[in-house]
């Protein structure tokens, strides 16, 4: 499969089997150590479309981070193969660099002892951007993400959120094809992540930028990824959408109405169950196949109907069961 | 147009160096103190050679003029190097708050990124303590004004800072495999520079053979200040080893980019 070319290519990341081992050194006694071959990333396959904006989560330690230093050309893989935008990363290095963009939460990309409308000047004359092509995209960074009350201002002294808008904008002066964020979120306060979360947004509807981002922030995956890689142990668990992750792993819908008085009778419906009673309040669960429609009009159908909610299930707890899980495989 | 590229990222790391020059600038009174307190350690070295010679007039068959001659051109290389790469030593540092990772991210090479942005500015201080030194030294020594003489006095420093550079990379280089390496890098660049500030007639046996020609300190400074002081060694090698600082420069920059290169390739596949 041929993944070349600027333009013509669909696939803008492949991975087959990629993985990743280190060795560990355990000490057994005063002398005695043993090395220990721990696979971070083991087999993992993964292939991206052009302007897609894929979530890849997973616990701490399940390899995140490693397989975007794969992708990204900092590490080399110890086995299977891995190309972006056609190119290997690590022999590829530099040819690579101008054609991605990355964000590592935890380490800036910006001068920090000089004002951010430096750091991009520098970031300029290191991807040799044309001057022009610079300054549009500054501009429309500027205005999205709100920089210029801050464009002097020493990136020491900037706040987490806006030094975070100022890292997005970096990554992205060049125009690069592909932009890896790790954790773009952590940290910030609610005004920064929404201000970073409809950049990305937008970024992903315009569909030239291929997104990838880790995150531990759920709010970040409803609204941005349609399309979600679950990592755990090296391995992926979920690949597909949310609708997919929350039948996959049983999450269910709540339904709760009040009536005037309780009904004597409850309509018996497959997949249906009553959660709770309080007062005249009754929590239904529904499985996945389960109908609203059809529980609402039976319920409606009993008289004395007098408010009703609907409870979407919460990625939250999906995920969090994802992780609880003994080993984290799916259940297949 | 490869001559062209070479120019243009020749441009891109001289505007590098010119942001970490405007970074250090910013904190302004901690950079003149800086620049202060490098110009004094240098001055505690003086100090010392001063000290000997003040109990003692000939030191293994060398005077205090001649001496100066030899300590001003080793400290002027080891300055320059140290300006350039001293700050390679917090290679492990690097690698644990992952600006190696943001480097290798960069379409840029990594070693010569990592030594612009860790650029040791303030110890400018130094290198000018150092041309003053060597200034003072050779009048004082009588160097008589040649051609020759001249080319050797500005080879020598330049190929003692190519060496001293080459020696600081490698040995930070081995922070990759090991973790506490600091003590065998100090003891390498620092040791060295003592070693190289002396006649080497002050030093014993096999000591003195280990670093002068094994790891090749002896051609920083001692063997070209004996051309300048137009003296033969007492120990008996030929003169003409006191042009041959350059070569060995090269010999160890190419040995210290091997080095660095394996190490790179060590961390891209450990991952530390």
């Amino acid at each position: 499969m041929n993944a070349n070319g600027r333009h013509g290519g669909v696939n803008v990341i492949e991975a087959h089997g990629l993985r990743k081992d280190f060795t560990v050194r355990v000490r057994k006694s005063l002398l005695r150590r043993e090395r220990r071959v721990v696979a971070a990333v083991d087999g993992v396959d993964l292939t991206v479309q052009r302007g897609q904006l894929l979530g890849y989560l997973g616990p701490n330690g399940a390899g995140k981070s490693t397989t975007l230093k794969m992708l990204t050309g900092v590490l080399n893989p110890s086995g299977g193969r891995v190309s972006v935008c056609g190119l290997t990363p690590v022999p590829q290095r530099i040819l690579l660099a101008r054609r991605i963009g990355v964000v590592f939460g935890q380490r800036s990309q910006l001068w920090w002892d000089l004002p951010l409308r430096d750091s991009y000047e520098l970031l300029r004359h290191i991807y040799r951007v044309p001057a022009a092509e610079h300054a549009a995209r500054l501009r429309r960074c500027r205005d999205l993400l709100e920089l210029d009350p801050f464009l002097d201002t020493p990136v020491r002294q900037l706040s987490l959120g806006q030094r975070m808008r100022g890292e997005l904008t970096a990554a992205l002066l060049h125009g690069p094809e592909v932009l890896f964020l790790d954790e773009p979120t952590i940290g910030l306060d609610v005004v920064s992540k929404q201000a970073v979360r409809g950049f990305l947004a937008e970024l992903g509807e315009s569909g030239d930028t291929t997104v990838v981002l880790t995150t531990h922030d759920l709010a970040d995956i409803e609204r941005l990824c349609r399309r979600i890689v679950v990592i755990d142990h090296g391995r992926v668990v979920h690949d597909g959408g949310i609708d997919a992750l929350h039948a996959r792993y049983g999450s269910q819908r709540r339904v709760t109405v009040d009536f005037d008085t309780l009904p004597p009778a409850l309509p018996a419906l497959p997949g249906v169950h009553l959660e709770s009673t309080t007062g005249p309040r009754l929590t239904f669960t529904l499985d996945g196949s389960a109908s609203v429609g059809t529980l609402v009009s039976a319920l409606s159908a009993l008289g004395g109907l007098r408010d009703l909610s609907v409870t979407e299930p919460e990625i939250e707890e999906v995920i969090a069961r994802l992780y609880r899980s003994d080993e984290g495989r799916a259940p297949s | 147009m490869a001559e062209g590229a070479a120019a243009s990222t020749a441009a891109i790391y001289r505007r590098l160096v010119a942001a970490q020059v405007r970074s250090q600038a910013s904190y302004r009174a901690s950079f003149v103190l800086d620049l202060l307190s490098n110009v004094v350690f240098l001055g505690a070295d003086l100090l010392t050679v001063l000290v000997v010679f003040h109990r003692v007039p000939v030191l293994a068959g060398f005077s205090l003029t001649d001496t100066l001659l030899v300590f001003g051109l080793s400290s002027l290389g080891f300055s320059l190097a140290d300006l350039a790469v001293g700050n390679i030593d917090r290679m492990q540092r690097h690698v644990r708050t992952g600006l190696l990772d943001a480097v290798l991210i960069r379409p840029l090479g990594v070693l010569w990124q990592l030594l612009v942005l860790d650029v040791g500015v303030r110890r400018l201080g130094r290198v000018c303590s150092g041309v003053v030194v060597l200034a003072v030294a050779v009048r004082l020594a009588e160097v008589p004004v040649t051609p020759a003489n001249l080319l050797l006095l500005v080879v020598t420093p330049l190929a003692g800072a190519v060496f001293f550079s080459a020696v600081f990379v490698a040995t930070a280089t081995v922070a990759f495999w090991w973790v506490d390496s600091g003590e065998l890098s100090a003891a390498l660049t620092y040791g060295g520079r003592d070693f190289t500030s002396y006649p080497m007639t002050v030093y014993g046996g096999w000591f003195r053979h280990l670093l002068a020609f094994g790891l090749g300190f002896g051609f920083v400074a001692y063997y070209p200040a004996l051309i300048l002081l137009d003296r033969p060694d007492p120990l008996g090698a030929p003169s003409w080893l006191g042009w041959c600082s350059p070569v060995l420069a090269a010999v160890a920059a190419a040995l210290a980019a091997l080095v660095w290169r394996t190490g790179v390739r060590h961390y891209r596949s450990t991952g530390s």
